[in-house]
């Protein structure tokens, strides 16, 4: 009776009559068991995603917060939440990257990336997290780094890079150092960012050695932490090696040092938290650096706007398990758009392509959603759309739950691959900021004309039950059982059923395995999974970032008639 | 029986001139305005900008702030109200109101004094005098000798006679100087001499008068709980006290009674408005000016004695700028924030207003509550009530910086709450010695233990309630004035702030003295994590313990509802922000906290030991001072083997049109100082060096 009993507890989020849709009725069919968890623990907190989310926010483990702390250091998310404005929003992108990658965690691939705003000015942030593994570059902490300076770059956002690593993860030099996207791009792209005149800041509130020392060098204005704050290009060990000369890490390249007598850096912080308010202040007096003119910002922003009707906590249990279940993606969109209005364009052609006009927090935007296969006219109808919003200037939001484009002969011949290039063309050459959630399945060339990670969207999301692959894990087993029949049967070999299923069960399971958001999103395949229910707000955050930018016209190249 | 003027219409007042500030002023203008009389303030240079001045129909300047210039000038007030074309002056109370020779001086040059005859004020100012009419008259007095005779037997021949403990007085000064009491008759003399030395010394005579003492007396004036009979003596003795002057317009007779025997003696009477008139008004009914302006333009009262209702009970409770652990030392500075109670049968005479200074040069009032209920009992709760809503936040300036940090708020409104929560005090068990007698229970034990926990419990609520209206406020004024302009989509500041897979949170560190500690103040860290549906969880311990979910709902201005643990509060918020520390209080319920946050970071402060290389220092032997530059030496500021501190300018150098102090690089004496005035010196070329001995 004194049990351990929380009378404060919370429902399911997920209606319980769902559970009679789940029970199948035919035994054959398999359903995910986490279905039926959400439905009846508290508060559906089950959810592995969550749990694991959980760790991977924690940080670098228990042990190394503490040495952290005991160094007078805040964790890296902790000094982005000093520096951006109080009571702001941060969109963080890739939490995931690193997962399940190498043989040792690599949480959010020890660094933490995302957009926010400092005095107003919309800023990107890359912070080392010197709790994971020092905060050393390992290849997919390259690639996460590049990708952020990639979004800096597209939408003119000023970076501010939070130093404290000790450089690239050397047992891997030969993944970091050498290739066009390795560590060494991301001076290039500081350079070419300050060139453009988008403002490169660092703040130095760890180690920055070797390579590493580029970023403040290269930064157009830096401030260095007293004490934690070090800049060298060799440590006090290398530097005895090789000339015999015996110093403090202070000594040879503290704040001391490179803000008084070498000029490496520009501003002395007497502690990590006067560090991060000068970088405040720096931005403070950006004045117009790095700003397009304003044709972006002159738009018809609504600033009277309503939330949707319906519950955004509904998209969870919308966000289908089983890819084959349809669902209508306008009880989508009627979740993220304001007042839950959307205005339809060409509704009753190509209907498995859902498109139309929306704000979402009053900036209008065109949705581009998956309700089926494409067909010729939904292709058609998907091109005609996007050129109506590149000539206005209004982003694009795609939805994507694809599994591919009609095949067969009758397709074929009326001229799929034609209409597909025409999307694929479309979306291409669109220049008005493009922002793709996956919500359920994308495959094959779908991927394509819904603007996949190779089409360039300004940002991509993923929702915790999208597949991505180049087409379902049973046909490709289909494919490759067939012509691995066919090489058995030239060798003489007779393959029996048995072996046959064996043989697709494996290629299900790695197509399974691969097609998860979980391997995608731990190889920056994406910019992140999201919580359903966080759409709108991410979409939202996601538009706004990118209209930092000025307009930029769009040229289409041939398009196939 | 007012004495009676007639006058002609062309002599009734129409214009009168207020020789006086502070609430009394406003208060006087009040009836003044409602009686459609123009009003005419006078001002010193301190009080340019006060409430009087804005109150008024008209302001003159009269000199100033030092009171002898400006309030206490009676011929530039006179002067002004000439000027100004009033036909009469209302002193109010305090400054010239008891001042015989300014009423003369109004009658001399035509104007109506709204008070007694100049030559009742005159006999009533002077305490042996007084007492003689009023013994002639047959008004109780104390026992006592007032005689001129002071010979040392004689006076201990009256003393025996009065009978013991008897008080001896000076006759001149007052504030206690010089006053004895005996208790046996053989400490007479020597405290008789005693008292004699100190009186002839304070005020330059030494002439004494004796009267018995009462050991436990209550000071009062017509308006407390006593019984009708009692009352009735009361008035009958006042009227008499009057009449032996020939009294008229208000004026109020203290008494002094003996709580022992019940019996009452005269004390003395206030010539004047009294400054707790107002709970005679509200247990009557009327407005006492405006009864003085109409016996001042001689005309009957509207009431005679036994028309006069006696309705329920009322309290004034005097806010007042001071320093209660000090002693009750008036406090000066800025009222930045200042909410009265508002609620009917309620008064708050009010003198000051928001942004206001409360100076050295006057009384230190900020306000009078007065309440009304039907008993005495009514009234009380009341009172605490408008206490606990009473807000001010008042801030020293700088120079008293310290005391503040020591003092917390430094009004009397904590000590008044206290003395109304009191026991006794509910009990009605008042007397003059209440305060001593009570030390214990009215002021703050420092040592208290259990106290301090719960007070630091208190304060660590309230803190979380503050955590949770300043964000509130921020997501309110970030909603309405979004920083990026119409650039940014308002979702970057919504509230809850977004973040991707967790809440956000935030920390706030609240320094709060705890008064019964051994005054050290304590810093409480704030934890506070932004829930999906706009509460706060905020933590306000390190170890996780307690948590308190919190709701915080702007409603307007500094005003707040907070939701915690299922209950709703009213809160009132008030922030003031200087050398980048927010000053917080915030009221809830019938507490009062004041924490202190440190806002962002001194950016352009930074030491310069700080940036003092080791290898720079290394190449001369510590202590060493070279030659920043080439440059001429202009003056020399210390010689050698004298004695420095680290940074004291040592000498002053001129190189490229400027010039550069060198100081001294430690503390110590110094030696090898060669340079002299006019002398070149080169780049890096040793100047001087200190050494510890």
């Amino acid at each position: 009776r004194l049990q351990n009993i929380n009378y404060d507890f919370k429902e399911p989020l997920y209606d319980a009559n769902e559970l009679r849709s789940i029970a199948p009725s035919d035994l054959k069919q398999q359903f995910d068991i986490r279905s039926v968890i959400a439905r009846i623990v508290d508060g559906s907190e089950f959810d592995e995603f969550k749990k694991l989310y959980g760790t991977v926010l924690a940080g670098g483990g228990v042990e190394a917060v503490k040495r952290n702390k005991s160094r007078n250091k805040l964790l890296p998310r902790e000094r982005i939440d000093r520096i951006i404005d109080p009571g702001s929003s941060f969109l963080e992108l890739s939490q995931l990257a690193g997962h399940d990658l190498y043989e040792e965690p690599l949480f959010s691939a020890g660094v933490v990336t995302g957009i926010g705003p400092v005095h107003g000015r919309l800023c990107m942030f890359v912070a080392n997290d010197p709790t994971v593994k020092g905060g050393t570059y390992y290849p997919v902490t390259v690639k996460k780094h590049l990708r952020a300076q990639e979004i800096a770059a597209q939408c003119k956002l000023p970076c501010i890079y939070l130093v404290d690593s000790g450089g690239a993860f050397l047992p891997k030099q030969a993944d970091v150092f050498p290739d066009r996207e390795n560590f060494g791009r991301i001076f290039y792209n500081q350079a070419v960012m300050s060139s453009e005149g988008i403002p490169q800041i660092a703040l130095v509130l760890g180690s920055c050695t070797a390579g590493g020392a580029y970023i403040p060098a290269m930064a157009d204005e830096s401030v260095m932490v007293k004490g934690n704050g070090t800049i060298f290009l060799a440590g006090p060990p290398l530097v005895k090696a090789a000339t015999g000369e015996e110093i403090s890490a202070e000594d040879l390249g503290g704040a001391t040092v490179h803000c008084k007598t070498s000029g490496v850096s520009d501003y002395f912080a007497q502690d990590e938290l006067h560090g991060l308010a000068l970088g405040r202040n720096i931005i403070k007096n950006l004045h117009v650096a790095g700003k397009d003119d304003f044709t972006n910002r002159l738009q018809n922003i609504n600033y009277d706007f309503k939330e949707p009707l319906y519950d955004a906590n509904e998209l969870r249990s919308i966000a289908p398990s089983d890819l084959k279940q349809q669902f209508d993606i306008r009880s989508v969109i009627a979740r993220i758009v304001d007042g839950s209005e959307f205005d339809e364009f060409k509704k009753l052609y190509g209907t498995t392509l859902v498109t139309g006009f929306a704000r979402i927090f009053g900036q209008l935007v065109g949705i581009i959603g998956n309700n089926g296969i494409l067909f010729n006219e939904s292709a058609l109808k998907g091109a005609h759309f996007i050129e109506i919003c590149t000539q206005r200037n209004i982003p694009l939001v795609f939805l994507q739950n694809i599994t591919g484009f009609m095949v067969g002969s009758r397709s074929e011949a009326a001229g799929i691959a034609k209409s597909g290039a025409k999307m694929v063309m479309a979306v291409s050459c669109a220049k008005v900021p493009k922002v793709t959630i996956i919500v359920g399945g994308s495959f094959g060339a779908g991927n394509y004309a819904m603007c996949g990670r190779a089409y360039s969207p300004d940002f991509m999301f993923l929702w915790p039950n999208a597949r991505i692959s180049v087409m379902g894990g049973a046909q490709a087993a289909g494919v490759l059982a067939q012509i691995e029949k066919a090489n058995k049967k030239k060798q003489g070999i007779q393959w029996n059923k048995e072996e046959e299923e064996k043989f697709k069960a494996k290629v299900v399971e790695a197509y399974e395995r691969e097609g998860s958001p979980y391997y995608s999103t731990a190889r920056l395949w994406d910019d992140g999974i999201i919580d359903p229910a966080d759409t709108r707000k991410v979409i939202g955050l996601c538009i706004s970032a990118s209209l930092n930018r000025a307009a930029q016209e769009t040229k289409f190249g041939v398009f196939r008639m | 029986n007012f004495h009676v003027i007639t006058r002609s219409f062309s002599e009734r007042i129409e214009k009168i001139v207020i020789a006086n500030r502070g609430e009394i002023a406003c208060r006087i203008m009040r009836t003044a305005k409602r009686l459609g009389i123009r009003t005419v303030a006078i001002y010193s240079d301190a009080d340019k900008d006060s409430l009087h001045v804005h109150s008024a129909d008209e302001a003159i300047r009269i000199g100033p702030p030092l009171p002898r210039f400006s309030y206490l000038n009676a011929p530039s007030i006179v002067d002004a109200a000439i000027r100004s074309g009033a036909q009469a002056i209302h002193p109010g109370y305090g400054f010239l109101s008891e001042s015989a020779d300014f009423a003369q001086l109004c009658e001399d040059k035509g104007l109506t004094f709204i008070g007694p005859p100049a030559s009742a004020i005159r006999d009533m100012g002077d305490k042996s005098a007084s007492k003689r009419i009023m013994g002639a008259a047959g008004v109780p007095l104390v026992p006592g000798y007032h005689g001129s005779e002071q010979d040392i037997d004689k006076m201990k021949f009256e003393a025996d006679k009065i009978g013991y403990p008897v008080l001896i007085k000076p006759t001149h000064g007052g504030g206690g100087k010089g006053m004895r009491i005996v208790h046996t008759p053989d400490e007479f003399v020597e405290s008789f001499l005693a008292a004699q030395r100190e009186a002839a010394a304070s005020f330059g005579v030494n002439t004494i008068l004796l009267e018995k003492y009462i050991t436990r007396p209550r000071h009062i004036e017509v308006q407390p709980n006593i019984s009708t009979d009692f009352r009735a003596h009361l008035g009958q003795a006042a009227v008499s006290a009057a009449k032996a002057v020939n009294y008229y317009n208000a004026g109020t007779v203290e008494f002094i009674v003996d709580t022992v025997s019940g019996q009452f003696y005269f004390m003395e009477m206030n010539t004047r408005l009294q400054v707790e008139h107002p709970v005679t008004e509200m247990i009557v009914g009327q407005d006492l000016v405006e009864w003085q302006i109409h016996v001042a333009n001689g005309e009957a009262l509207p009431l005679n004695q036994s028309q006069v209702p006696i309705s329920g009970h009322a309290f004034e409770a005097r806010i007042y700028a001071e320093n209660v652990p000090k002693g009750f030392l008036p406090a000066t500075g800025v009222l930045h924030h200042y909410r009265v109670p508002v609620s009917p049968a309620v008064r708050v005479e009010t003198g000051v207003k928001e942004g206001d200074t409360v100076s050295m040069h006057y009384d230190p009032m900020i306000a009078k509550l007065v309440v009304h209920g039907e008993n005495r009992d009514a009234a009380l709760i009341k009172l605490k009530d408008c206490l606990s809503k009473f807000q001010t936040q008042y801030l020293l300036p700088l120079a008293s910086w310290v005391d503040l940090v020591v003092a917390g708020l430094p009004t009397n409104i904590n000590f008044l709450q206290k003395l109304a929560n009191h026991r006794a005090f509910e009990n009605g068990n008042v007397e003059t010695h209440f305060i001593d007698n009570h030390k214990e229970d009215l002021f703050v034990d420092t040592t208290n233990s259990v106290s301090a926990k719960e007070a630091y419990a208190a304060a660590r609520l309230s803190a979380s309630f503050v955590a949770a209206c300043l964000i509130e406020k921020e997501h309110v004024t970030l909603a309405r004035n979004t920083p990026g302009g119409s650039s940014l989509l308002p979702v970057w500041y919504a509230s809850p702030p977004f973040r991707v897979h967790h809440q956000a949170k935030r920390t706030m560190e609240l320094e709060w003295d705890n008064e019964y500690g051994s005054g050290s103040s304590n810093v409480l860290k704030l934890t506070i994590i932004y829930q999906p549906d706009g509460r706060y969880l905020i933590e306000t311990e390190k170890n996780g313990s307690p948590i308190s979910e919190v709701k915080a709902t702007y409603v307007e201005d500094d005003h707040f509802r907070v939701e915690a643990d299922g209950v709703s509060n009213s809160v009132n918020l008030a922030c003031y922000t200087k050398e980048q520390i927010r000053h917080i209080h915030i009221w809830q319920g019938s507490s009062h906290h004041y924490f202190r946050e440190k806002l962002g970071l001194e950016l352009s402060e930074d030491e310069d030991s700080q940036y003092k290389p080791k290898f720079e220092t290394s190449a001369n032997t510590p202590g060493t001072a070279v030659a920043p530059m080439a440059g001429l030496v202009v003056k020399v500021l210390v010689k050698n083997k004298s004695k420095v501190e680290e940074g004291h300018p040592v000498l002053v150098l001129e190189a490229m049109k400027m010039e550069h102090v060198v100081k001294a690089p430690s503390s110590g004496y110094v030696h090898g100082l060669q340079a002299i005035v006019g002398e070149q010196v080169s780049d890096g070329s040793i100047l001087f060096s200190v050494k510890v001995s």
